[in-house]
């Protein structure tokens, strides 16, 4: 199992910016390194929902490849992407496996529907979810 | 020719294709993967007629996407 690595500041401005896109869903990506069996989220990057809805979220091609870029100057790998999911738990829906067709990506779900968000972090391939062992780190 | 695939260079046969280099990347799942040349969307229904020239950039991305 890979362990995921994001820092305490990056998990409170994703909830921040998550709950400001309320009633909808917010998403983007995550840049970063795999070093071993350990991969390193370096930056958050908040993207448009063009589906703008509560229940479904598409990330912007224009602004997928910006982003893309942006981590190529950085240095840094797009190693997956992340959600909100407003009013349902931190685990992939069926939608969620059935379009995760990127087999190297970590994607990243964080519930909003009870007071204390949560966070976790999932590999996918061929419709199965396996939960990663997430560390948030101060 | 010499062309940027991901942010990396290399030399293709020139008069490559998108589908070409598709195979040539061991792209997974090229259906669900959106393609850029020079920052320019290709339409799925245009990849195979999309021929690579001397510079270009190509990016792949793929669709990402889900529900709750």
């Amino acid at each position: 199992m890979k362990k995921v690595i994001i820092r305490k500041q990056d998990v409170d401005e994703m909830i921040l910016h998550a709950r400001e896109k309320l009633p909808n869903e917010a998403c983007g990506l995550i840049g970063g390194n795999d070093q071993g069996d350990e991969r390193v989220i370096e930056k958050v990057y908040y993207l448009t929902n063009i589906d703008a809805s509560n229940e479904h979220f598409s990330l912007d091609p224009e602004e997928q490849l910006q982003a893309v870029k942006d981590m190529r100057a950085r240095e840094l790998k797009p190693i997956g992407n992340w959600h909100s999911h407003p009013e349902s738990p931190s685990r992939p829906s069926q939608e969620d496996k059935r379009l995760a067709y990127d087999l190297k990506a970590s994607y990243l779900i964080l519930s909003l529907m009870e007071e204390e968000p949560i966070l976790h972090s999932f590999h996918i391939e061929n419709g199965e979810s396996e939960k990663e062992f997430l560390e948030i780190r101060d | 020719m010499y062309i940027t695939v991901a942010g990396n260079g290399k030399e293709v046969k020139k008069g490559l294709t998108l589908p070409e280099l598709i195979e040539l990347e061991q792209v997974e799942m090229p259906d669900y993967v959106t393609i850029s040349v020079n920052d320019v969307f290709i339409d799925a229904d245009k990849r195979a007629d999309t021929v690579l020239k001397d510079g270009d950039t190509v990016e792949f991305l793929y669709f990402m996407g889900g529900g709750c």
